[in-house]
C-alpha cells in the first residue's frame, strides 16, 4: 500500500507472542485488543517522527516486529496499519477523500475494509536503488545515451526512501535535461548510419543467438519457477538486513542457479509469434546477473546506510551516541571514514567479476551524520 | 485457506490472422486468495510443465493503476464485481465448481494478437492527436500561479482517473471509444492549462477516433457500467458540446 497511509494511520503490533498466535488464528480480532496490549512500535521508538519515520527504518522495525513472533495475518507477516483513531477524530468523509482509492484497493484485495478493521501490512520489494551510471548532464557512459529518473543512478538510494520516486523524474526532466541534452545535441552531426557496421552484425548474431538458446534449451522448469527461487533468495539473504555469512551463500548460490537455468529452463514456442514466456526469461537471464551484483557490492560496503543495513553494522550500547540517549542500540551504523563513495560497477560479460569504480562524494557545506529519529 | 476447482473456457489464438477457438483447461486446487491473473499464472505454469503452449495475457502493475490488463470474463470486460481492473478481481469471488468464460476485448480497432492479447495502439495514437498540453519545460512556474477552483480540480481528476484499459470499448455494442475520448479531452479542458489548444484538441481526438474504425455512441452507457475507474458518461455529452463548439469555431476561422 502506498506510504501515504502513515500519515493517519498508526502503525501497531501487539505487545505479546500469545496474543499474535490468537489473531493469527482468527480466536481474536483486531478491535478486540486493549488499548495497553497494543505496541505503537514507531511512536514508542521514534516519538518526535512516529508513524511517518523513514521507509527504511519502518520497513526494518515491522520486520522485527515479525521475527519477534509478534506478527499478525495467518502467515505470521504482517503488522497493523489502524485508522480507527483518525475516523474519530476526523469523521470517515475525511478520510475517504484522502485514501479513498487506497481504502478501495486494499479492500478488493485482502477483502476486509479498512474502515472497520485495520488494514495488514508488510514490507515488500519495490524497486532498487541505483541504476545506471550517469555524469552530471544524465549521459550514461554510451556517448549520446542518456538516462533520466529512476532508471540513473544519481539521487542513489536517498530518492526511494523518501517516497518520492516522481521527484527525480520530475527534477531530471524539468530542470536537468533541457539543458544539457540541447548542447549534446549541438556538438554532435548524426552522420550516415548504416546496418553494415560489422559491430551491427555482431550484435545482431548475438541477440539471435541468446534467442535461440533459450529456445533450444527445453527443460523441464518454468521461467517463474527460477524467478521465484531467485526472488526468495535475495529477498533472505540481501534484502532489510544483510550479513557477510548470508551474503557469502548467496553469491555461492545465485551462480548455480544461473547454471540450471541455462540448462533447465523451458521456454515454450518460437520466435514467430508474441511470446511472454520468452520476453520473461529475457529479464530473469537479466536478474540473475544483477542479483549477483547487488549481493557483491552489498558485501563490499561494509557500513550501514539507508536501505542497506548490515547488522555486523548497527549501534550497540557501547558506543556514545547510546550512552548519551541520541539514539538507540541497534540503529543503522554509517561509516563515511571509509564509504563516503559512489559504487559504479562495470560489467564485464556474465559470470565475470564487475570491475569497482569508486567516485567519492565530497561534502563542503554539510556533513553526513547519524540522524535521530527519536 | 479454501480452493477452488474451476473449469475455464479459454479463447485461444496464435497470431492475428489465425483462426480463434475456444480451449477448456482444469483449474484444480486455486487458494480463493488468489487475483485472477494469479489464478491464469497458476495455470499457465501447470501448461508449461505439461509440455503445452501458455495462454498469453497482458499485464502489469497488478493494482489496478496502470490499465495493462484486459479480459472479457463471463461475457463482462474485467468480470462481473464492477468497479474493479481484473487484477484487482479475486477468485474468492468465484464459487467452487464453476465455469469461467474467458475471452479478449473484442473491437475492430483493438485486433487480437495472441490469445487474450489485443493491440489497443489506437488509444496511443487518439492521444497523440490532442490528449496533451504543450508547455515551457526548464522553468516551472511558482506555485499557485495558476489557482483553480477545487470543484473544478475534482472534476478534472475525476476524469483523468481514467487507465485507459478499454474495458469501454469492449462492453460496447458498437466499439465506441467515446468514454475514454471524452475522459481524455475533459481532463484537460476544465483546467486553465488545456484552454488554448482545446479546439485542436477535440477536433483532432475526435477525427482519429474515427479513422480507428471505432463505432458511435448510441447512449446505452455500458461504458459506464463496466469502467473499472467509474468514469462518468457526463463526459460524453461535454465532449459532444465541447466539440459542436470547436467545429463552429473551425468553420467560422
Amino acid at each position: 500500500m502506498s506510504e501515504s497511509l502513515r500519515n493517519d494511520g498508526r502503525v501497531w503490533a501487539p505487545k505479546s507472542k500469545e496474543t499474535a498466535a490468537k489473531l493469527r488464528r482468527g480466536e481474536l480480532k483486531p478491535a478486540d485488543i486493549a488499548e495497553e496490549d497494543r505496541d505503537y512500535y514507531l511512536e514508542r521508538k521514534y516519538p518526535s517522527f512516529g508513524n511517518l519515520a523513514p521507509r527504511d527504518i519502518s520497513s526494518r522495525s515491522a520486520k522485527e516486529a515479525c521475527d519477534e513472533g509478534r506478527g499478525v495475518a495467518s502467515t505470521g507477516l504482517g503488522v497493523y496499519l489502524d485508522f480507527r483513531d483518525s475516523i474519530k477524530r476526523l469523521g470517515e468523509s475525511t478520510i475517504r477523500a484522502r485514501y479513498g482509492n487506497l481504502f478501495q484497493m486494499y479492500e478488493k484485495i485482502s477483502g476486509a475494509n479498512p474502515y472497520q478493521t485495520p488494514m495488514m501490512i508488510y514490507p515488500a520489494v519495490h524497486y532498487t536503488m541505483g541504476g545506471l551510471w550517469v555524469d552530471y548532464n544524465l549521459m550514461s557512459n554510451l556517448p549520446g545515451l542518456h538516462v533520466l529518473g529512476e532508471a540513473n543512478f544519481s539521487d542513489h538510494g536517498a530518492n526511494r526512501l523518501g517516497a518520492s520516486a516522481l521527484m527525480q523524474g520530475l527534477a531530471d526532466g524539468y530542470f536537468v535535461i533541457p539543458a544539457t541534452l540541447p548542447v549534446y545535441l549541438s556538438t554532435v552531426s548524426p552522420g550516415s548510419i548504416t546496418t553494415s557496421h560489422p559491430e551491427f552484425a555482431a550484435a545482431k548474431a548475438n541477440a539471435e543467438g541468446r534467442l535461440k538458446t533459450l529456445f533450444n534449451i527445453q527443460g523441464k522448469r518454468t521461467v517463474d519457477s527460477f524467478h521465484r527461487q531467485l526472488g526468495l533468495l535475495v529477498w533472505d539473504k540481501c534484502g532489510m538486513a544483510r550479513n557477510e555469512k548470508g551474503l557469502q551463500e548467496a553469491l555461492r548460490e545465485i551462480p548455480a542457479i544461473r547454471a540450471e537455468f541455462w540448462e533447465n529452463v523451458r521456454v515454450p514456442g518460437n520466435g514467430e509469434n508474441l511470446n511472454m514466456e520468452l520476453e520473461k526469461a529475457g529479464r530473469v537471464a537479466d536478474f540473475l546477473e544483477f542479483g549477483e551484483l547487488m549481493c557483491q557490492d552489498a558485501l563490499n560496503r561494509e557500513e550501514s546506510c539507508g536501505g542497506h543495513f548490515r547488522e555486523e553494522h548497527q549501534y550497540t550500547d557501547a558506543d556514545p551516541e547510546v550512552a548519551s540517549g541520541y539514539i538507540s542500540a541497534g540503529e543503522a551504523k554509517r561509516h563515511d571514514d571509509k564509504f563516503s563513495h559512489v559504487s559504479a560497477w562495470e560489467y564485464n560479460g556474465e559470470g565475470k567479476p564487475a570491475t569497482l569504480h569508486s567516485e567519492s562524494l565530497e561534502f563542503t557545506d554539510v556533513k553526513p551524520s547519524v540522524r535521530s529519529y527519536k | 485457506m479454501a480452493t477452488l476447482n474451476l473449469t475455464l473456457k479459454i479463447w485461444r489464438q496464435d497470431g492475428p490472422h489465425k483462426a480463434g477457438r475456444i480451449e477448456t483447461y482444469d483449474a484444480h486446487g486455486i487458494p480463493d486468495d488468489a487475483s485472477f491473473l494469479e489464478m491464469l499464472d497458476i495455470v499457465n505454469e501447470r501448461i508449461i510443465e505439461q509440455g503445452g503452449e501458455p495462454v498469453h495475457f497482458d499485464h502489469d502493475c497488478r493494482e489496478g493503476i496502470c490499465g495493462a490488463c484486459s479480459l472479457t470474463i463471463n461475457g463482462i470486460p474485467h468480470g462481473p464485481e464492477g468497479a474493479v481492473t481484473t487484477c484487482q478481481l479475486h477468485m474468492r469471488k468465484f464459487n467452487d465448481g464453476d465455469t469461467i468464460w474467458v475471452e479478449p476485448f473484442r473491437a475492430k480497432a483493438f485486433p487480437v494478437l495472441r490469445d487474450l492479447v489485443v493491440d489497443r495502439t489506437a488509444f496511443d495514437r487518439i492521444i497523440q492527436a490532442g490528449g496533451f498540453i504543450s508547455v515551457r519545460t526548464g522553468s516551472a512556474q511558482d506555485a499557485n500561479n495558476l489557482p483553480i477552483a477545487k470543484d473544478d480540480a475534482d472534476a478534472s481528476f475525476s476524469a483523468a482517473a481514467c487507465i485507459g484499459c478499454g474495458a469501454c470499448v469492449a462492453a460496447c455494442k458498437n466499439a465506441s471509444a467515446m468514454l475514454f475520448v471524452s475522459a481524455k479531452a475533459a481532463h484537460l479542458n476544465l483546467l486553465p492549462q488545456g484552454q488554448p489548444e482545446k479546439t485542436r484538441r477535440v477536433l483532432g481526438m475526435v477525427q482519429q477516433m474515427d479513422a480507428e474504425g471505432f463505432g458511435n455512441c448510441t447512449n446505452q452507457y455500458e461504458c459506464e457500467a463496466v469502467c473499472p475507474k467509474e468514469i462518468s458518461a457526463g463526459f460524453i455529452s461535454k465532449l459532444n458540446r465541447d466539440y459542436a463548439l470547436a467545429a463552429a469555431k473551425e468553420t467560422l476561422t
